[in-house]
């Protein structure tokens, strides 16, 4: 062996070590363990009524594979919620991509023959139609926070109020105003997906209460429910008011990055308001050392409730509060604000 | 316009006239093209070194058209100085990730290549870089992790296009889905949130005025002009770019070259991964949403041809100003997204349509050259 070809392979050994070092180094640096990704259940603990077991259900459950902590949180809390049940087998069938991988999905969902269908679609009118062909196959169908437009596609719907989080964010940011005796506030806007139906509604919610009151808001941008991007239009919004009264963020999860974006401006001078209700804001909220002083909840629990009266639907019983034998067909969440008084309370909603 | 090259045997006319000029290595001649066509009959300005500068004297016209558009549109204000100090900072923080990334992409594009996956390995080494495991290495393990998963994501990206002969297109399409669902796999889908003060703190501490992010992209942008225009490696870069064959001819392992050119982007996709963790104090899979297309239309509105072969640093970077101050320009003013996600989609267009004009009669006037001689 050459010296030169005896330093290429020495070299080579070297790199190669080094590589398979850092490979299992990195390997090593994957774990997560400690992350909170506890579940909002409810246990059917309370004797007697509804939590005494029933008829065997099959609940057959579907939601996008979405990279956001919400849609997370929906498929997570069903999950739990249906584990606490001994009478529930649950089947879940992840969506894909798209709402063409979601009714392929639900194609085979079908063939297994549950009887009770939770479903998160990733658009309410592109799914109608197979919401419409499991009804008529006898199988009752809950839709998940975004409605059909036809109402024989389903026996119940549950959802959250997008409208109302607007106007729970403007009613607080006015009754603040008032406090303060503020009468010509400054309010900015950090919007959601604005390509969004949910994100319009949330807008118009919080324009309309605002406007009621001789309000309005003075810059807004839409960010895209990502941290990095909430940080971004933060920032560019900071620029563009010198000074402002109130921030409304639409959705705490990216309002990690517009509290960054406000901590690294430095502003002090207004009070922000999040949205959907995190664990990570409302520990915010709590601990009072932000300029986020509340939020407005869109909370993920709406999924356990969805297979809680998933069951009742395929038992056939009622809501037992209700005078009603069994479960209504509408629920829309009241969207409830979070304040540091209350975040205590709400915080094992937080997710 | 008028007068004739003298028909030396340059890169550039390597990459025009495929396997008719004898095979000369370019490493070598590259560098004479300055002295020798500074002193001849056409003025560098005006010849092929000062088309770069020509470039990019057009698009610093663009920033300032912006720049006082912004002044009359709100005079209020830009009559604050303090205010228009702090908005050129803002401007710079919003183009300082990307900007690191259109650096790589830079590179590989002039290296004949695309690299569709940029976004999708800044989420990757930023998740990685934020796990609960690694944050327990303090932000020496963060970055060493996050460096490491952009290069190593490039490399494989590079071996993929070299060795395993896929398309760059292709290569990097099957890496940008691949990366994002790893990332979405080990963060769950949460945001993972950076407890690192180090870290948190490149994004809000400055060092004498200015923001350390903009100091991070002054260096990546200073070495990566240094790497393509004072070095082999940028040389062969603009060879392999130009006309692979050629460059293989004339002895450059163009292989080994397309590998380093993906392993460069992935590394600078590493450093945007820390610097976008830091600004938004947390990573998630989706983080980096469409940085790809971000870094390619600013590469090409900084001149950078898409067929490879030719391109500048300062033209990418520019590229990334401009788009910084459109997104600024629209902010300041209140309106909305769409209405500049339509201007940005205009000035790319306008850019290229008149990059094409620029080209064709460059070639038409090489080719006339050609025939004469």
């Amino acid at each position: 062996m050459t010296q030169h070809s005896r330093d290429m392979s020495r070299r080579r050994l070297l790199f190669g070590g080094a590589a398979v070092g850092a490979g299992v180094l990195l390997a090593g640096c994957t774990s997560n363990e400690s992350q909170p990704t506890e579940a909002q259940t409810k246990a059917a603990g309370a004797p007697g009524g509804n939590s005494e077991p029933g008829k065997r259900v099959v609940i057959g459950f579907s939601a996008p594979a979405a990279d956001h902590g919400w849609i997370a949180a929906i498929t997570n809390n069903a999950k739990a919620q249906a584990g606490t049940y001994s009478d529930v087998e649950f089947k879940s069938v992840e969506a894909g991509a798209d709402a063409a991988a979601q009714r392929a999905a639900l194609s085979t969902l079908i063939s297994q023959k549950p009887d009770v269908i939770v479903l998160l679609p990733h658009d309410g009118k592109e799914l109608n139609a197979f919401g419409l062909e499991a009804m008529k196959a006898g199988v009752p169908v809950v839709n998940l926070d975004r409605a059909f437009p036809d109402a024989r596609a389903y026996r119940l719907q549950i959802k959250g109020d997008n409208y109302g989080m607007g106007v729970a964010a403007a009613t607080y940011m006015i009754e603040q105003f008032k406090a303060k005796g503020v009468s010509n506030p400054v309010i900015g806007e950090i919007a959601g997906m604005d390509e969004l139906e949910l994100t319009q509604e949330r807008s118009k919610g919080f324009a309309d209460t605002l406007t009621a009151s001789g309000f309005k808001v003075a810059n807004r941008r839409a960010a895209r429910f990502t941290a990095d991007s909430g940080q971004q239009e933060a920032a560019q919004l900071l620029q563009a008011l010198p000074k402002i009264d109130a921030l409304w963020n639409h959705d705490d999860d990216q309002g990690i990055g517009v509290l960054a974006a406000v901590n690294q401006s430095g502003r002090k001078e207004f009070f922000m308001v999040g949205g959907a209700g995190s664990k990570k804001a409302m520990e915010d909220i709590q601990a009072d050392n932000t300029v986020l002083k509340a939020t407005v909840t869109y909370s993920p629990s709406m999924a356990s409730s969805a297979v809680s009266l998933a069951r009742l639907i395929g038992q056939g019983r009622g809501m037992s509060d209700l005078v009603e034998l069994q479960v209504p067909k509408e629920i829309i969440l009241a969207s409830e604000t979070i304040t540091k008084e209350n975040a205590g309370d709400y915080l094992k909603l937080g997710f | 316009m008028s007068e004739p090259l003298t028909p030396t045997a340059t890169p550039e006319r390597a990459a025009q006239l495929p396997a008719q000029s004898p095979p000369v290595d370019p490493t070598e001649t590259a560098g004479a093209v300055h002295k020798t066509s500074a002193p001849g009959r056409i003025s560098w300005w005006r010849g092929e070194g000062g088309e770069g500068a020509r470039r990019n004297l057009g698009l610093v016209g663009v920033l300032v058209v912006l720049v006082v558009i912004g002044a009359l549109t709100r005079s209020d204000l830009y009559s604050n100085p303090d205010w228009v100090w702090d908005n050129v900072l803002s401007i710079l923080k919003l183009a300082a990730v990307v900007g690191v990334v259109t650096v790589g992409m830079t590179f590989v594009i002039i290296g004949g290549g695309i690299d569709l996956s940029v976004g999708a390995i800044v989420a990757l080494a930023g998740v990685w870089c934020t796990t609960v495991a690694t944050q327990s290495y303090g932000a020496g393990g963060m970055i060493f992790s996050a460096l490491t998963v952009g290069l190593a994501v490039g490399l494989v990206n590079g071996l993929l296009i070299s060795y395993g002969r896929l398309v760059p297109f292709i290569a990097t399409l099957a890496m940008l889905v691949a990366a994002r669902g790893l990332a979405a796999e080990i963060s769950d889908k949460q945001t993972q949130v950076s407890e690192n003060g180090f870290i948190n703190g490149l994004a809000s501490n400055s060092l004498l005025g200015i923001p350390l992010l903009v100091y991070i992209l002054a260096a990546v942008v200073a070495a990566g002009w240094v790497l393509l225009n004072r070095t082999t490696f940028g040389r062969r870069t603009v060879a392999v770019g130009g006309n692979p064959e050629a460059a293989r001819l004339a002895g450059i392992n163009v292989k080994r070259h397309t590998v380093l050119l993906y392993a460069l982007s992935g590394l600078c996709c590493g450093i945007a991964a820390i610097m976008l963790t830091a600004q938004a104090n947390s990573a998630q899979a989706a983080m980096a949403n469409l940085y790809e297309l971000d870094a390619i239309a600013a590469a090409i509105i900084g001149g950078t041809l898409l067929s490879g072969g030719r391109g500048t640093i300062i033209g990418s970077l520019l590229g990334v100003v401009i788009f910084a101050t459109i997104t600024n320009l629209f902010a300041i003013n209140g309106l909305s997204t769409e209405a500049q996600n339509m201007v940005k989609g205009g000035i790319i267009v306008a850019a290229v349509l008149v990059q094409q004009v620029q080209f064709r009669s460059l070639t038409q006037f090489l080719g006339r050259n050609r025939l004469t001689t």
